[in-house]
């Protein structure tokens, strides 16, 4: 099978971050600080990147700026060619540092923000975090850059959508990513609180709509659909191994962010091989290439050329093995396991507190 | 779009050009998207840069393509990129 060239990678710079967001998508375990790729380390990793046709990277974590030689691995990855964004809560951020990051050679900064007003973000992230960000947003602003900012949505939050992107239309954002939350990592271990009905859902979309109607036309919005009220999956990745890699904070290379879940797999490390060879070699980034691993119901639907069967971390998630149809799908055989993970509207009671569970509390 | 030949065009930043060595291809980089241009695009593009005038691309084109009355085609195609945020009018 012909292997493509990637056009992205996500760099997973530490697993550290001073929140500790309910929908956090990042693995139950967090790799520790000593495991971290060292600048060097990362910097070969940036070239092998650039050479191999790799044109944009994602900064993130955790938190990127928690890394203190951030600036250098940008003037490395910078001279390699690679466009450059920085994915961050802001926290951590000076005046100072953004514009010498700007000077560096990132090219843009995405930010997060988990609601409209301090009281209930800061809850959501689990620590004070949201009025720096409005201060974060102006440094950003400041620095030349183009701010693009996400929220994560989900049953505390969705019936905000209009005064978030209002919130973020205010801070400047040139950009906002509305993205329904993913029950993986952390997330799926609150999927119970997070999870909105489908009255919310249908409300949401309709709030979009409207707020599309009167910003729409100086932030660009984008709406993540949530996947477990579709009934077909999400292209995942736009196909396993087929457009991007992500790289995690001790160097394993993955098919997809949420890959680490999958426990039967092996994935193989920058320590120990080329990217490259991790790219077009490796059984992980095969595994799921193209379309002849699939088994009924994917393997003669007609859908698969658009979805790819969708998601293999949510296939494995939710049934124990990634080579399954995502259960998204309503031509699962596990799909129940979606649809009777959904809360009816009776249950739900906007008035009481969720109980969440938060990362390391 | 009605043009005057003595303004000058640039890539709007933050997009950036790079000829990608892997690929053997033209492309423009923007956040959260990267565009394959064909060759004809790429060209063009890789004259915005802030300095030529909209006369000047045209004539440094014919020469280069050795053919005469592109004009037409290069303006509809600056018109498109700027409409899809590509490149900007200098001020």
């Amino acid at each position: 099978m012909s292997v493509s060239i990637p056009y992205a990678m996500t760099a997973e710079l530490t697993h550290r971050c001073p929140l500790h967001c309910v929908y956090c998508s990042n693995p139950l375990e967090l790799q520790k600080r000593e495991s971290e790729l060292t600048a060097q380390e990362w910097i070969d990793v940036f070239e092998q990147a650039g050479d191999m046709g790799i044109v944009q990277v994602h900064l993130t974590g955790g938190e990127p700026l928690l890394r203190p030689d951030l600036n250098e691995l940008v003037v490395h990855a910078r001279e390699s060619g690679l466009f450059l964004n920085l994915i961050t809560s802001g926290v951590g951020m000076t005046e100072r540092r953004i514009r010498q990051l700007a000077r560096s050679g990132i090219d843009s900064v995405q930010l997060s923000v988990q609601a409209p007003e301090a009281g209930l973000a800061d809850t959501i992230a689990g620590t004070k975090a949201h009025e720096h960000k409005e201060r974060a947003a102006k440094w950003i602003r400041a620095a030349g850059l183009p701010l693009h900012m996400n929220a994560v949505l989900h049953r505390q939050n969705i019936h905000l959508v209009e005064d978030l992107i209002e919130l973020c239309a205010s801070w400047g954002a040139d950009r906002l990513e509305l993205a329904n939350a993913q029950y993986y990592g952390w997330a799926l271990l609150n999927r119970r609180q997070l999870l909105p009905t489908r009255d919310q859902l249908i409300a949401a979309e309709a709030a979009f709509a409207r707020a599309k109607e009167r910003f729409g036309h100086r932030i660009e919005l984008i709406w993540v659909i949530p996947d477990y009220y579709e009934d077909y999956p999400k292209p995942c990745m736009g196909g396993w191994g087929n457009l991007s890699l992500t790289v995690t904070p001790d160097g394993t290379v993955l098919p997809c962010t949420a890959a680490s879940g999958i426990k039967s797999m092996k994935f193989e490390s920058v320590k120990e091989r080329r990217l490259k060879w991790i790219w077009e070699e490796s059984a992980s980034f095969n595994a799921y290439r193209g379309f002849d691993w699939m088994a009924e119901p994917c393997r003669n639907c007609e859908h698969r050329f658009r979805d790819f069967g969708g998601c293999r971390c949510q296939a494995y998630l939710l049934t124990g093995d990634p080579s399954r149809a995502d259960p998204v799908c309503a031509r699962s055989p596990h799909h129940r396991l979606v649809t009777e993970a959904l809360p009816s509207e009776s249950e739900f009671d906007p008035l009481q507190r969720p109980s969440y569970s938060y990362r390391g509390k | 779009m009605k043009w005057e030949l003595t303004e000058r065009i640039r890539i709007r930043a933050p997009a950036r050009m790079k000829f990608d060595k892997a690929r053997q291809t033209d492309m423009l980089l923007l956040p959260e998207r990267v565009v394959r241009l064909n060759p004809t695009a790429g060209a063009i593009l890789w004259l915005c840069d802030g300095e030529r005038t909209v006369a000047r691309m045209i004539e440094d084109l014919e020469t280069k393509y050795n053919q005469t009355n592109l004009q037409p085609d290069i303006l509809a195609f600056l018109t498109e990129a700027i409409g899809r945020g590509w490149v900007e009018i200098c001020p």
